[in-house]
């Protein structure tokens, strides 16, 4: 008889006080973020896609087309290619080729690099209709974003 | 052209009610999402319109553009009929609710007799919606729903008992006029009976397990029985047994505050009483049956029947014997007054 007592009342009160708990949260503010609308800003220690990171100075890429990364690349997602011009000491990038299907996000490329030339974007609104959807030319994309300095992926 | 008007008056209010049943159930369904978002920290429906509100509008038409289907294997009749046989009665029960003191469809001495048989005929159907799908789902479902309402219909009718025997009426009007304001309300009347508030909370937990109301809702319990006995209706069968659902919350509310929170009374007497107050504690008490709905788990079957065999039926025995005394007592201590 004791212990029905004590389930009753112990039981009540644990009722109460889940009411108490649902009842706060109702008045606590929404934490939903209207995605399409709104977007959630990435931390810095996402990981999207790499991107070519820019010379402060010159706004040209900082890659010197050594090749490391094409090398270090296990999925082989990455075609790189530049030229030296006449009298000119160092090599200029001129393509620079991104096949994310096969790119496995395992930061190889960004490790192997020497330079600090290319990095993580925080791009991940990747929805597309095609496979060539996914070939990132990231020196379009530098380009764009040069021009383009409001754009904080 | 002069239409007798008794009959314009009924016209009238069977008009009213069924709009009124109809709205309620468009937007409480609105409601119990937006408080479901909420307690969730979501914010609910809120693209249709502003807030959402043009929601349950969007949700009809596509209840009613969408086929009825009739599997082959099901009772033709009664799967047709239990629809209905949920809905109407439930639209009976408001004919003796007291909006106001004249908004009332029809007062009849025995309103209150009048609701809990129409309440009974409800469970019929679920049973026969459950029983015609020729569905596993749907006969373990109105399995359920009928122990469910044969056990939770004991307290609450020996709580209302207990109500009758305080108030010596079953006119819901009358009962309302008894409780001028707050002090006098019957779940703070701790002069007919100290457990008052013990019974209120005993009616309003029966009427939870009767409306299938989570934390008692095994007879739809989605996660073992699919959707239970509207498994195997589509289109408006389904959306007539929400409205049915729904149409029941709002007449168990009313029920619990024409019984025990003064109706249309206003809580202070200065202030004048009205159907505003009425739909106030209405909507308060709806309220508050969403927000336990999104706080407690689906009891089990046994902690259901557990509940209501263990605790309740006692408790309100106890609250019946408790005021029997009392209402014998009372005269004698103070004088017959």
């Amino acid at each position: 008889m004791g212990t029905y007592f004590k389930d009753l009342f112990g039981g009540t009160w644990s009722l109460i006080v889940g009411l108490a708990i649902t009842i706060k949260y109702f008045f606590y503010p929404v934490v939903t973020v209207q995605y399409p609308r709104a977007t959630l800003k990435m931390p810095p220690r996402f990981r999207g896609h790499i991107d070519l990171v820019a010379d402060p100075g010159t706004g040209a890429p900082k890659c010197v087309v050594c090749g490391m990364c094409q090398r270090g690349c296990p999925s082989g997602c990455i075609t790189l290619s530049g030229e030296k011009p006449e009298g000119a000491k160092k090599k200029i990038l001129t393509s620079y080729q991104l096949d994310f299907t096969h790119c496995s996000l395992c930061g190889l490329c960004v490790e192997s690099c020497n330079f600090g030339a290319i990095d993580f974007s925080k791009e991940y609104n990747l929805a597309g209709p095609s496979r060539e959807a996914y070939v990132f030319d990231l020196l379009t994309r530098l380009k764009e974003r040069t021009t383009n300095v409001d754009n904080d992926a | 052209m002069n239409a007798h008007p008794e009959i314009l008056r009924l016209l009238a209010f069977l008009a009213g009610l069924i709009i009124f049943a109809a709205l309620n159930a468009a937007y409480l369904v609105w409601l119990e999402r937006k408080v479901c978002g909420h307690i969730q920290r979501r914010i609910g429906p809120k693209e249709v319109g502003p807030f959402g509100l043009l929601q349950p509008l969007a949700d009809g038409i596509k209840l009613m553009t969408k086929q009825v289907l009739v599997p082959p294997q099901v009772d033709p009749v009664l799967f047709r009929l239990a629809p209905a046989l949920v809905l109407i009665p439930a639209i009976m029960s408001f004919v003796v609710i007291p909006f106001s003191a004249n908004l009332v469809a029809r007062e009849i001495n025995i309103g209150l007799l009048l609701v809990f048989a129409f309440a009974s005929v409800n469970v019929l159907g679920l049973l026969l919606g459950g029983w015609g799908s020729a569905n596993k789902y749907a006969v373990i479902s109105a399995a359920r729903c009928v122990s469910q309402n044969v056990a939770y219909e004991i307290p609450m009718l020996i709580t209302v008992i207990t109500m009758v025997m305080i108030t010596g009426t079953m006119n819901l009007n009358e009962i309302v006029l008894q409780q001028p304001d707050i002090s006098q309300w019957y779940v703070f009347r701790f002069t007919a009976s100290p457990l008052m508030p013990v019974a209120f909370l005993v009616f309003f937990i029966c009427s939870l397990a009767e409306t299938n109301r989570a934390p008692f809702d095994l007879g739809e319990a989605e996660s073992e029985l699919i959707a239970g006995f509207h498994t195997e209706y589509s289109g408006m069968g389904f959306g007539l047994f929400f409205m049915g659902e729904y149409a029941n919350i709002v007449i168990g509310a009313s029920l619990a505050t024409v019984l025990f929170l003064g109706g249309w009374q206003s809580p202070v007497s200065f202030i004048p009483g009205g159907w505003w107050w009425f739909l106030a504690k209405v909507y308060f008490l709806i309220f508050t049956i969403m927000w336990i709905r999104w706080t407690y788990p689906r009891t089990t079957l046994w902690g259901l029947l557990n509940l209501s065999w263990k605790v309740l039926i006692p408790i309100s025995l106890l609250n019946l014997l408790v005021t029997g005394g009392m209402l014998k007592l009372m005269p004698l201590i103070f004088g017959a007054g």
